[in-house]
């Protein structure tokens, strides 16, 4: 079976390269293959990436603070260049300051986001949630 | 009688003939008549041959005949890709690799207007890309059906998604000609462009030399006829680095300005220089050829100064009495317009700064920085050409110049563009003998003695 592909990336002006590595190799690990656009990714790249190599999933990280700028109107730019439900997780440190999770994920997902996750999650969480979601589909 | 290989180049203007004595390894004469491309190619061929035989006093016998071409607009191709800044991209880059004319590129999937344009074009061949491997296929797949619904009579060179392949040869079947190659782009970001340059350089060779005016050149040469700007850039990858058993000099870069176009060629990485920079945009190739149809010295004359205003043209004049417009329109006008007094030998060459200028600061990679809350970052598109080492003239007027240091020194890293990646201090090279083309074709037979003449030839100014 040919493996799933899945666009990752550090999305907006944010160069944190560890947590990029780490799910990359993890996501590798657990059987997918991995399009890693690096840091300081725009949206555009995303999308482009994604088109190009037909990915099931993007998965954006951002860990300095400005997630929620740099997310917003990514799935209308998704659903405007055809990737229609495709799947999108989002995770790291994505807002400002001590805000309350459910308020954060609820705005996340009212984006258009899939799944959200907060500081310290595990890879494996997400690659779970991913079998899942990609299961559900077929 | 020494044995010796004749070399010709078709330009588009000039018919242009190397003679070497392969013993010694030095060029005996070079010679040249007009281009017959018109009629038939070997007049203009003949002619210059004759010349060169009164020329040359010594017996020899030609043992060995190569030419590489630019006659009749040199080899036209279209790029179709998928996503502009990937396959599509990477498409061009391996058309222009392959020493072609990328007359216009493609993207997404193709409509019927669209292939129109592309069959009422007058393109040769025609490249095919679009998704990684294993990635997107609807879009070539559907270019490739379209491409069939208009029986288009151009080879299609078909360098996509390696899964799409099979699809591609049962939709073609014996309606159209293929030639299938590798993906110009396997994996995202990654390209591939030597396969496709490769698959390219074959049809040119097989086909081109049936064009019109260009039957009769088979009889008269040996072979590998390749278009001129791909020997150049085959020269430039020997000189830099070198053959099985001769030392390139490292990397480099070649400007080369014609009568139509300017062409720059760098042979290197072009990985940053300094520490902290991060990489953006697609991977770049290691020889890496640019070409600028707007900037040359007569045909695109009138584009160089729309290009460039009239206050950078006037910073590189020495006379400010000159009407700038009205020059520019004299040479577009009159293509065979040779400068002979110092007033318009001082203009041609404040068009050359200006085409030297432009045409390396769109090939060189630039900066950019993001302001974050990490403070500021710099990241690099393209390639850093900052400390290359060397920078090598050719084409008529640089050949030809006085001053040919001054017009390649144009190319080099000012103030005035701070975040372009141009060579800051490069030592100047000059192809005095203007064998570049003749010496890549050389490269395709003796790799060793085109290196070994290169060295000789290319003189440091």
């Amino acid at each position: 079976m040919e493996k799933k592909k899945i666009v990752l990336g550090v999305i907006g002006s944010d160069c944190h390269a560890v947590g990029n590595k780490i799910l990359d190799y993890s996501l590798t690990d657990a059987g997918f293959k991995v399009v890693n656009i690096g840091v300081l990714s725009p949206q555009e790249d995303f999308i482009n990436a994604a088109l190009e190599t037909s990915a099931e999933a993007i998965f954006v990280s951002s860990l300095y603070g400005h997630g929620e700028i740099d997310c917003k109107g990514l799935r209308e730019k998704c659903d405007e260049a055809g990737l229609n439900n495709i799947l999108l997780y989002v995770g790291g440190n994505i807002v400002v300051g001590k805000q309350e999770w459910k308020d954060v994920e609820k705005r996340f997902l009212d984006m258009g986001f899939d799944r959200v996750y907060p500081p310290g999650t595990s890879a494996e969480k997400g690659i779970s949630d991913l079998r899942e979601d990609l299961g559900k589909r077929g | 009688m020494m044995d010796a290989y004749l070399f010709i180049d078709f330009g588009s203007t000039f018919t242009k003939l190397t003679l070497v004595d392969i013993e010694r390894e030095e060029i005996i004469a070079t010679e040249k008549a007009y281009t017959t491309v018109e009629t038939d190619v070997t007049i203009g061929y003949d002619k210059a041959l004759k010349k060169l035989k009164e020329k040359v006093a010594v017996e020899y016998n030609i043992t060995n005949k190569l030419a590489c071409s630019s006659a009749a607009g040199g080899l036209k191709i279209i790029a179709i890709g998928f996503v502009p800044e990937l396959t599509s991209e990477a498409a061009k880059r391996a058309a222009l690799g392959a020493g072609a004319k990328v007359i216009k590129t493609y993207s997404f999937k193709l409509n019927e207007s669209e292939l129109e344009e592309i069959k009422n074009s007058n393109a040769d061949i025609i490249l095919l890309s679009g998704g990684t491997d294993g990635g997107n296929s609807e879009t070539i797949i559907h270019n490739a059906e379209m491409i069939n619904k208009f029986n288009l009579k151009i080879p299609v060179v078909v360098a996509g998604n390696k899964s799409c392949d099979d699809e591609i040869k049962s939709i073609f079947g014996d309606n159209i000609e293929y030639h299938i190659t590798e993906n110009t782009m396997p994996n995202l970001n990654h390209i591939n462009v030597d396969p496709a340059r490769e698959t390219i350089r074959n049809i040119f060779m097989e086909k081109i030399v049936h064009a019109k005016g260009m039957e009769n050149v088979e009889d008269s040469i040996s072979g590998i006829l390749m278009p001129t700007p791909a020997s150049v850039l085959k020269a430039a990858e020997v000189l830099s680095m070198g053959s099985r058993d001769e030392e390139g000099i490292g990397d480099l870069a070649v400007l080369d300005i014609g009568g139509a176009t300017t062409d720059v060629h760098s042979i290197a990485d072009g990985h940053p220089t300094n520490a902290g920079i991060f990489l953006r945009g697609l991977e770049e190739p290691h020889s890496k050829r640019t070409v600028e149809g707007d900037l040359g010295m007569r045909y695109s004359a009138i584009s160089v100064f729309e290009a460039a205003g009239a206050k950078t043209i006037k910073k590189y004049l020495k006379y400010d009495d000159l009407d700038i417009e009205e020059e520019v329109n004299n040479r577009n006008t009159n293509t065979s317009f040779v400068a002979i007094d110092e007033k318009e030998i001082d203009f041609d060459e404040a068009m050359a700064k200006v085409c030297a200028n432009i045409s390396m600061k769109r090939h060189a990679g630039f900066l950019d920085t993001v302001y974050s809350p990490l403070g500021n970052i710099h990241t690099q598109e393209g390639k850093d050409l900052m400390k290359l080492p060397y920078l090598l003239g050719t084409g008529g007027v640089i050949v030809n110049s006085r001053n040919p240091k001054d017009i390649l020194s144009a190319a080099t890293f000012t103030m005035e563009d701070p975040t372009s990646l141009k060579p800051r201090e490069p030592k100047i090279l000059l192809d005095k003998e203007y064998i570049l083309s003749a010496m890549g074709l050389l490269a395709m037979v003796n790799a060793n003695m085109a290196v070994r003449m290169l060295k000789k030839y290319i003189v440091e100014i």
